[in-house]
């Protein structure tokens, strides 16, 4: 396979059955694998359509800086979107992310301003906010509510899906921005009747949500709650359970966020099973192990790895 | 009849600090109508005229129940409502 430049290689992704993990022939699990993308996660589809969205649109030049409030995967997308397209990026992220994130960043020489742990991402998008209302030159693309996120899937990962599975029945994915999950699912909609576009959100530790304010939280603009047949809230326990699984029984090394759709997937499976009906259950791998290592999630017992997510933004 | 309902931080100040309390009730609306009656002031954070507020979530057996009839999905004796703030989530 050739390409012209490493840009031209995002999408395209392998979807790989689970054939120890499906609980037969006529219920079968897949992963649709988006750590096989030039930074590895399923975030370089919605960077390059970000960012080609903001050139059509006038707003960002050679030098232009652009702002993101992102935990990782986004920010690191978009480092290299920047950096080959010449444009500044900088990225602020909460203090207790994965040491591999800021590293990584770094290298493909991103600025980072960091936002207190104790207010997640909320606060990321805040301080973010805050510092675009004072730098009206900054381009700020908002991955929580930039249409071309939604829209990289809905032209991108969904006919891929479709060409590769038209079989499917269920469509499971992580719960971030809700980008993959919203234009995935509407094309899914479109095209394949009945099937189910099903949610899969990590449960944080009690220090990530804290003393939140029940009235300044956080639903992000592009989240359409119609899009989706279910969502489920899966704790640290389980993701990482699951995590492990899919690498002791598939041979897959994927990171903790997998782990947490597995899990949904899992359930799904179980529940068509006990009904009687087949199924083909579709699943987000949003990117490969490598950047939580250091969170302990994939050596010692599951109860130690379990005590090291307390508090950390785990996928 | 037990049904537990985890109570996020924010809200034990309505439970005298416990973070998982216990009410009975056919649905979620009468098992939130039930903790009202021991936990002044709980139910109205929870929910207003459209239902679940906009900013809470919460989950029957780990399921959001806006995809299972929201408050008149039903509950049962050994179920588990999680109730927790929308937040903005993780690594992004």
């Amino acid at each position: 396979m050739r390409y012209e430049s490493l840009l031209d290689t995002v999408g395209g992704t392998p979807l790989v059955g689970l054939p120890r993990l499906s609980p037969s022939p006529e219920v079968r699990l897949w992963a649709k694998l988006e750590d096989r993308n030039p930074t590895g996660s399923v975030k370089d589809r919605a960077a390059a359509y970000m960012v080609a969205a903001a050139e059509k649109d006038g707003l960002l030049h050679p030098g232009s800086v652009i702002l993101e409030p992102t935990s990782g995967n986004t920010g690191i997308s978009l480092a290299l979107v920047a950096r080959l397209r010449g444009y500044q990026l900088i990225c602020v992220l909460p203090e207790n992310t994965s040491a591999e994130r800021r590293l990584l960043l770094e290298a493909y020489g991103a600025s980072i301003v960091s936002s207190p742990a104790a207010g997640g991402s909320n606060e990321a998008v805040r301080v973010a906010k805050r510092l675009a209302g004072e730098n009206p030159g900054w381009v700020m693309l908002y991955q929580y509510g930039n249409e071309a996120n939604a829209r990289a899937h809905y032209e991108t990962t969904g006919p891929e899906l479709l060409a590769d599975l038209p079989e499917i029945t269920h469509f499971v994915a992580g719960l971030g921005t809700s980008g993959t999950l919203m234009g995935t699912g509407r094309f899914l909609r479109e095209h394949v009747p009945g099937v189910q576009i099903v949610a899969a959100e990590p449960r944080y530790g009690e220090l990530v949500y804290g003393l939140r304010n029940l009235s300044e939280g956080f639903v992000p603009e592009l989240y359409d709650e119609s899009v989706l047949t279910s969502r489920f809230s899966v704790s640290s326990a389980d993701a990482l359970r699951r995590t492990r699984e899919l690498l002791s029984e598939e041979g897959m090394f994927a990171g903790i966020s997998s782990g947490c759709v597995l899990h949904a997937a899992i359930g799904l499976a179980a529940k068509a099973q006990a009904a009687g009906q087949r199924a083909d259950i579709a699943m987000i791998i949003a990117d490969a192990g490598w950047k939580y290592l250091s969170t302990g999630a994939y050596g010692g017992t599951l109860a130690e790895a379990e005590a090291r997510l307390e508090g950390q933004l785990w996928a | 009849m037990a049904i537990e309902v985890r109570i996020p931080t924010i809200l034990r100040s309505y439970t005298g600090g416990q973070k998982s309390v216990e009410g009975s009730g056919a649905t979620l609306e009468e098992l939130f109508a039930d903790l009202d009656g021991r936990y002044e002031g709980l139910r109205e954070r929870l929910i207003d005229d459209s239902g679940v507020r906009r900013f809470v979530n919460v989950y029957l057996n780990d399921e959001d129940v806006r995809f299972l009839g929201g408050l008149s999905a039903p509950v049962s004796d050994g179920d588990t409502v999680t109730v927790l703030p929308a937040v903005a989530g993780g690594a992004r």
